[in-house]
């Protein structure tokens, strides 16, 4: 299994379409879930291309929290269809997002034009990635790639950098071998999350919609303001 | 260009990373130590992470031995038929590749970014200095090998033309000197044309201006022993001027175009087809009076473009 998560728009689907369209060239069996929020017509980009999908929507509940709950079930779906690499894909909604798991291959998938200081604000996701691709390369000029790359590896010196044109794939060909060699696993029972996810657990969190001192109960942090 | 550490002191590292702390002039242990791990949950990181973060950070790139060439070993075409041709490429000299679009010109570039040693569907082989580069090689961003100017007019980051000289020093590990500033700012100047200073917001930069900056920045700031362009519009910048800055630099400039100004620039034309080389054109006298002719008429061109941007008449006789 694979993890691939980033910022909304930042070229995931795209990516993971033209990395899978490579290994396909050596029959090997992909299987792509969609994690998302409320709706999404990704699932409808991976089925034309003929890729096997499944969609998980989160709808109110963290998306993260929902990933979590749900990963091992997935993980069982594509053994019983005895997929050979099973791909998550999903979008960091917060930037606290922590969907990567101890030991299976993860990447963070983040643009070219989301702006230079965007690597110091994401979180997790970017921080423990085992493989960063970077997107839009071909829109900004070669200081610029090589300025937001500066800034990727300043905050996750441990990752492999790839620059990946979504459109054309070039690039894909190297993703694709990296995920080719990644590690395999029978079951996801007793793997951890590299890093703890968002947390709350407040008045909010159950339905509240009113605003004011008397309905802040439970996990709550005040600004110093 | 002379390499210089700059060192970051723990307290601008981390407050530069959003922590709040009260004193001054501790060692980074110090700090981290006695942070709370609830905090540094909060921040989204962890103590062996800031650790890792903060020695990235004074990572000096790994200066390897200079490029004095590249070796691309034929491989195959699109039928699997032998590609006849092994080609060595120095500093200082200019190569065109030309063929039609879907010919295999993205693919032999690609092929030397990513160093293939016979596993990309062309079989071909890159040899760094006569040798087989090492497999890590391929990963790291420190020694890409082609730097590239691509057809992109603009800029889309947030900076002022100072800034962005700073932050790319910065991020190459060169020391970001006024000196660095001031020749950069020269030549792009004398590139555009048209005057730009060191406090114009990078978007504001017209496209002959951004261009200029872009092919100083490359000179001087890269280090990738390849430029690869892929067009030179003829956006006002002076191009022979702009290849003769990159050469003298000592880079291999690689030119992929269909502009005949261009691709008769070069010392060497790479003809592609059917996914391989097909053909090595060197530039003869009866092609050099060709390209003379025909940079007088781009001349004439500009020239005119000029006056009718300045709003005069055409007088010129064609």
């Amino acid at each position: 299994m694979i993890t691939v998560s980033g910022p909304p728009s930042s070229g995931k689907t795209s990516i993971i379409e033209k990395t899978i369209k490579e290994l396909k060239k050596k029959e090997i069996e992909i299987a792509v879930i969609k994690f998302d929020c409320l709706s999404t017509a990704d699932e409808m980009i991976y089925q034309k291309k003929g890729i096997k999908t499944k969609l998980g929507l989160s709808g109110s509940l963290c998306p993260d929290h929902y990933f979590v709950n749900n990963i091992d079930a997935c993980f069982r779906w594509g053994r019983q269809e005895n997929v050979d690499i099973l791909i998550t894909e999903s979008a960091g909604l917060c930037n606290r997002c922590s969907p990567h798991i101890k030991e299976v291959l993860s990447v963070c998938v983040i643009d070219n034009l989301s702006g230079y200081h965007t690597p110091k604000k994401i979180g997790p996701m970017l921080k423990f990635a085992d493989i960063v691709v970077i997107t839009k390369g071909d829109i900004v000029s070669q200081a610029e790639r090589e300025v937001f790359a500066y800034n990727v590896k300043k905050v996750n010196p441990h990752a492999k950098i790839l620059h990946i044109n979504g459109i054309t794939g070039q690039g894909a060909a190297q993703l694709s071998k990296l995920f080719e060699i990644a590690e395999d696993y029978d079951s996801l029972d007793e793997k951890k999350l590299r890093f703890t996810m968002p947390a709350a657990l407040c008045s909010y969190c159950l339905g509240e919609t009113m605003i004011g001192k008397d309905y802040h109960i439970g996990n709550v942090k005040n600004m110093n303001l | 260009m002379e390499a210089e550490k700059r060192l970051v002191s723990p307290y601008d590292f981390l407050t530069d990373m959003g922590f709040e702390l009260f004193e001054k002039n501790q060692s980074l242990d110090s700090y981290v130590e006695a942070m709370n791990p609830d905090y540094l949950e909060d921040m989204g990181t962890n103590r062996e992470m800031l650790r890792a973060n903060y020695h990235a950070i004074h990572k000096k790139p790994e200066v390897d031995e200079k490029v004095k060439s590249i070796l691309i070993k034929g491989g195959v075409n699109k039928d699997g038929e032998k590609e006849g041709f092994d080609i060595l490429l120095k500093p200082g000299e200019i190569v065109s590749i030309v063929g039609p679009t879907g010919s295999g010109k993205s693919r032999l570039l690609a092929d030397i970014e990513w160093l293939a040693q016979g596993d990309t569907p062309t079989g071909r082989h890159i040899l760094i200095n006569g040798v087989q580069p090492d497999e890590d090689k391929r990963y790291s961003m420190d020694e890409k090998l082609i730097s590239q100017l691509s057809q992109n007019m603009n800029f889309v980051m947030d900076a002022n033309v100072e800034e962005f000289i700073r932050m790319h020093a910065h991020s190459r590990n060169i020391n970001e000197s006024d000196l660095l500033i001031e020749k950069v700012m020269q030549w792009a100047n004398d590139l555009a044309g048209e005057p730009f200073t060191k406090e114009t917001p990078l978007t504001a930069l017209s496209g002959g201006q951004s261009r200029a900056l872009m092919i100083v920045d490359v000179a001087f700031l890269c280090q990738s022993p390849i430029v690869l362009i892929d067009e030179i519009e003829n956006a006002g910048i002076d191009r022979r001027q702009a290849m003769a800055l990159l050469v003298s630099t000592e880079k291999i400039i690689l030119i992929a175009t269909h502009d005949p100004v261009l691709a008769l620039m070069a010392n060497r034309r790479l003809v592609i087809k059917n996914g391989a080389i097909d053909q090595v054109i060197e530039g003869d006298e009866h092609e050099k009076r060709v390209l003379g002719d025909l940079e007088k008429m781009a001349e004439k061109m500009l020239s005119v473009r000029n006056a009718l941007r300045m709003g005069n008449k055409i007088t010129l006789k064609v």
